[in-house]
């Protein structure tokens, strides 16, 4: 058995523990750490986020048990004082010693506190562990209670926004100092540095760029800082985030090889100058220099581990420093090289003063290839961006496309397909698998699910963002091998919804027992009994109130469920046209009932926290008042959004409020794959926000321009023109169309616009089927949405008004009491549940 | 909240000591849950139609410590029957409470008898 000792237990240490206990030779090795804090390793990276934790522990990267059970000691609180290399032994502050056969430091770095006279002063913090987090709250609590609030952070690159972050969260005044003349230096040029700047100082922060700090002034405290240039900035605090000094004091007390400006120097294998020493993390010097991310540090711990197991692993040769993050609550990234230009390669800049967004890549001037750029305000193209610099892949023809999106034409993606990209791609970047690792899990016959693939690579099973490219990936791979691949509901029904939705309008199924029995197998589940639910609604019109049970668990209970278990209330608002009559009813309902009251984004008002049982109470309230059910809980039409119009606003062309009710009650109560949100504009200044809904209609001279397939949420997409200048009843008409067109044929779950994306022929052929009438089958979808908008009915009214459907609220069977357990904790004059 | 897991383990058929009775077979709706009250605990029961099967575990969701089992959608995984939490979707086995998610939460089950068109739940307390 060999004896490793890592000294540091930070989250590279850590990385390097769970590498190794995850090692197929890990019974040879005794593993002991040593850590200076005496909590386990946690995760600096979201260190910011403690304020609004409730506690430390949601920060650890494994609890203190995981060590015991992996059978590492852990022995936190506990400093190494010196190496004796010799004897291959360690001393800690406490005069044991413990020897090693392999050690590894995984030290880190300290930040870096310049020497200014007055630094010592009280009032001045670093910013790096969880005490230091609590010492600058703490102080900032003090400094509160003597109405002083202003806080001053030296340092305005990655980790010093960072801080000021924090700091402005404790509802401080805050200041940002920077040596150099932009912000994060070592990732934006100075047109993305303004850009970042004059983002960060609309949030009330200030930015002071190019100033030298010369001397922390005050009594007691601090009370300002002067510069070298003769000004000075008031301040009661001062947080110090200018850099990290690599951890190397015990490294340069044995002998161990150091950089001139720290840092032990390791090669290739991670090996120290003593070869049965090893660095990791920001404490080793790997080809001259320090990296303060933890993507190499993973990759150093990993080396190390395959070494020390007789492995032949290497560290890349250049190391990848992009990153991508939202700093004060903007999103800005830099990968590759950001800021090269020269007589072969040149910068494509785009810069919207207006949106706040900045983005430049550079490129090879033949348009060959891609070597690194920057985004700020806006870094939803990073994920393309970097895959095409990181596998130095052929860039479009228009290489400007990438960051200004395709203008006129068929959008296509800038990557194509996932499968164009080479095998060592990164797919999922949090687990690290590659391209080649999935593909190959299949054609090994490991694998021949997504599932399976999940379940053996890990890909997808952490933050779930590149789910879309693995199941493209398992899709293709399969289809690759021959097999024929079934986008199946789920194992009770071998057939798509497209292929059940045409099975249960042919044969008239009626209910979800007889599709089970003619087409299915097993009881169902959460999958499929939504699935059916939709298509049994779409083609019937029926309301979720005749097969409650197969319902999901929202639209079961009419209601959207809520942390506690409680459920918000949403009426319809048609168009966001409310009396104040109206207005006043929801106000004293939600009085009554004690409800958290709050505006939605659909221009709706939303009632939380009801109980099960006071649902039907509180609903037979609101019907009597001359609401109907909002359908907020169900995959179904949510809102029309509007701006007022031509009625009032001095721009408006169309009455586009008019507009906006009588479509949202055209299709109110329709359900549908996904939910379903629409907008209607007065004016192309577009206050509706039309675009971004699956459905929006813009008031243009002569008619209405209409657009689809747009949505917000995680992946916005903007909506595309269907056609131009309609009169109000052919734009419905092809609304009608294009609606049932989607209804009829997307995926369980598959708003309209991947949709879109997934349909062959794109918005042209979209075009040609709800203009055109290609396929010969308009007047049947207008007659099957005429049908399902002459079944409406509202589903509340129908639920409160039968006492068999009622039974459902009752939250006992056995009992009249209501559900005790609930807690509510007050906030802002209102209430909320106990947080988890 | 974890204490509030404690009041909840589960009892196998043959180990029941007290049964008892919490409502006739017709005010439990078909293929989906309902809850019971028991002293200080809540028990969700299913009723599955196609193989005319009862079911009893905590109304207690391991993962976030809310009461909402028994308003999760029922079905099977593979034949096991199961629920699946209305918050986040996580799937348990309504015959031994394991995860079928391949996560760590379980959670407790109870034995159910029809007698006369009456359901009774078994309690050891």
């Amino acid at each position: 058995m060999k004896k490793v000792i890592v000294i540091g237990n930070g989250m590279v240490g850590y990385k390097f523990c769970e590498k190794l206990a995850a090692h197929p030779l890990r019974d040879q090795f005794e593993v002991v750490v040593f850590g200076e804090e005496f909590r386990p390793a946690y995760d600096r990276v979201h260190l910011s986020e403690y304020f609004t934790l409730d506690s430390a522990d949601k920060l650890l990267l494994a609890s203190r048990d995981w060590y015991g059970e992996n059978n590492i000691t852990l022995r936190s609180g506990e400093m190494i004082t010196s190496i004796e290399t010799e004897t291959k032994r360690v001393f800690t502050h406490k005069h044991d010693y413990f020897e090693y056969d392999y050690l590894i430091l995984a030290t880190g770095s300290a930040p870096f506190v310049p020497s200014i006279k007055g630094v010592d002063k009280p009032g001045v913090f670093v910013y790096r562990t969880i005490e230091d987090l609590d010492a600058i709250k703490d102080y900032a609590d003090k400094l509160k209670q003597e109405g002083k609030f202003k806080a001053s952070v030296l340092g305005g690159g990655l980790l010093g926004l960072e801080a000021a972050n924090a700091a402005k969260e404790l509802g401080l005044q805050t200041d940002v100092i920077e040596f150099s003349p932009r912000l994060m230096p070592r990732q934006l040029d100075k047109a993305a540095s303004d850009m970042l700047q004059s983002k960060i100082e609309s949030l009330g922060m200030k930015i002071h760029l190019g100033k030298n700090s010369k001397e922390i002034v005050g009594e007691a405290g601090i009370e300002k800082i002067d510069f070298t240039d003769e000004t000075s900035l008031q301040t009661d605090m001062l947080i110090i985030s200018a850099g990290i000094r690599p951890r190397d004091e015990l490294a340069v007390k044995c002998g161990l090889r150091t950089g001139e400006r720290g840092g032990v120097y390791v090669n290739n294998k991670m090996e120290t100058s003593d070869p049965a020493i090893y660095a990791i993390g920001e404490v080793a010097l790997y080809n001259n220099g320090i990296y303060g991310l933890v993507a190499p540090g993973y990759e150093m711990a990993g080396v190390a581990v395959d070494q020390i197991a007789g492995g032949e692993k290497l560290m890349s040769p250049s190391i990848d420093m992009s990153t991508q993050l939202k700093l004060v609550g903007t999103e800005v990234a830099s990968f590759g090289d950001p800021f090269i230009e020269n007589d072969e390669i040149t910068a494509i800049v785009y810069e919207n003063k207006q949106r706040g967004v900045y983005k430049r890549i550079n490129i090879v001037k033949d348009g060959s290839k891609l070597l690194g750029g920057i985004m700020v305000g806006d870094s939803s193209d990073y994920n393309t961006l970097f895959q095409l610099y990181i596998n130095a892949m052929k860039l479009p023809e228009n290489p400007e496309d990438l960051i200004l999106g395709s203008r006129g034409g068929e959008s296509k993606s800038a990557l194509g397909s996932v499968l164009d990209l080479p095998d060592t791609a990164q797919i999922c970047s949090c687990e690290a698998v590659s391209k080649g690792t999935i593909c190959d899990s299949i054609t090994s016959g490991a694998c021949c699910t997504f599932s399976d693939v999940v379940k053996q690579t890990k890909a997808s099973s952490s933050c779930g963002g590149c789910k879309s490219m693995v199941t493209d990936l398992v899709t293709a791979t399969l289809k690759s091998m021959g097999q024929e691949v079934k986008e199946t509901i789920c194992e009770h029904f071998e057939y798509s919804r497209q292929e059940m939705y045409d099975l249960v309008k042919l044969h008239s199924i009626m209910d979800f027992d007889e599709a089970l029995d003619r087409h299915g197998k097993g009881h169902g589940c959460e999958m499929c009994k939504p699935v059916l639910a939709s298509i049994f609604a779409s083609i019937y019109m029926e309301t979720a109130n005749r097969q409650a049970p197969i319902q999901d668990s929202n639209d079961r209970f009419l209601a959207n469920i809520q942390r506690n278990g409680t459920y918000s209330v949403v009426p319809r608002v048609p168009g966001g046209e409310i009396t104040p009559d109206k207005l006043m009813v929801l106000g004293q309902v939600a009085k009554k009932y004690d409800l958290y009251t709050k505006i939605t984004g659909g221009q709706r008002i939303d009632l939380f926290g009801a109980q099960l049982h006071e649902l039907p109470l509180i609903w037979k309230e609101l019907i009597d008042a001359g609401f109907e059910s909002g359908h907020a809980y169900g995959k179904s039409l949510r809102t029309v959004k509007s701006c007022v119009g031509s009625t009032w606003c001095r721009f408006g062309l169309h009455d586009s409020v008019s507009f906006a009710i009588r479509i949202e009650d055209r299709y109110k109560g329709l359900r549908s794959p996904h939910k379903l949100k629409g907008g209607v504009s007065g004016c192309i200044r577009e206050c509706a926000e039309a675009r971004g809904k699956d459905f929006g209609v813009i008031a243009v001279e002569g008619g209405w321009n209409l657009f689809v397939c747009g949505n917000g949420g995680a992946t916005p997409k903007h909506a595309i023109l269907l056609a131009e200048k309609l009169d109000d009843d052919t734009c419905i008409k092809y609304l009608d169309r294009f609606l049932v067109y989607y209804i009829r044929t997307a995926a369980p779950l598959q708003r309209t616009a991947p949709w879109l994306d997934k349909l062959e022929g794109g918005i042209e052929y979209l075009k040609k089927v709800v203009v055109e009438d290609c396929l010969g089958i308009a007047e049947e979808l207008e007659a099957e949405m005429q049908e399902l908008v002459n079944q409406y009915a509202c589903e509340w009214k129908e639920a409160i008004e039968d006492p068999q459907m009622m039974k459902r609220f009752k939250p006992f069977v056995n009992s009249d009491e209501t559900d005790e357990s609930l807690v509510f904790v007050p906030m802002r004059d209102q209430k909320m549940p106990r947080p988890w | 909240m974890e204490e509030l897991l404690k009041n909840y383990q589960s009892v196998a058929d043959q180990h029941a000591i007290h049964w008892i009775k919490v409502g006739q077979t017709g005010d439990f709706p078909e293929n989906a849950g309902a809850c019971v009250k028991y002293n200080f605990k809540q028990i969700a029961v299913y009723y599955f139609t196609r193989t005319n099967s009862w079911y009893a575990c905590q109304n207690l969701c391991p993962h976030k410590m809310e009461m909402v089992l028994s308003r999760g959608m029922t079905g099977d995984s593979q034949g096991i029957p199961k629920v699946a939490c209305p918050l986040h979707k996580k799937t348990f086995s309504l015959e031994d409470g394991s995860n079928l998610n391949g996560e760590e939460y379980s959670i407790a089950t109870y034995p159910v008898r029809i007698q006369e068109g009456n359901v009774y739940i078994g309690f050891v307390d």
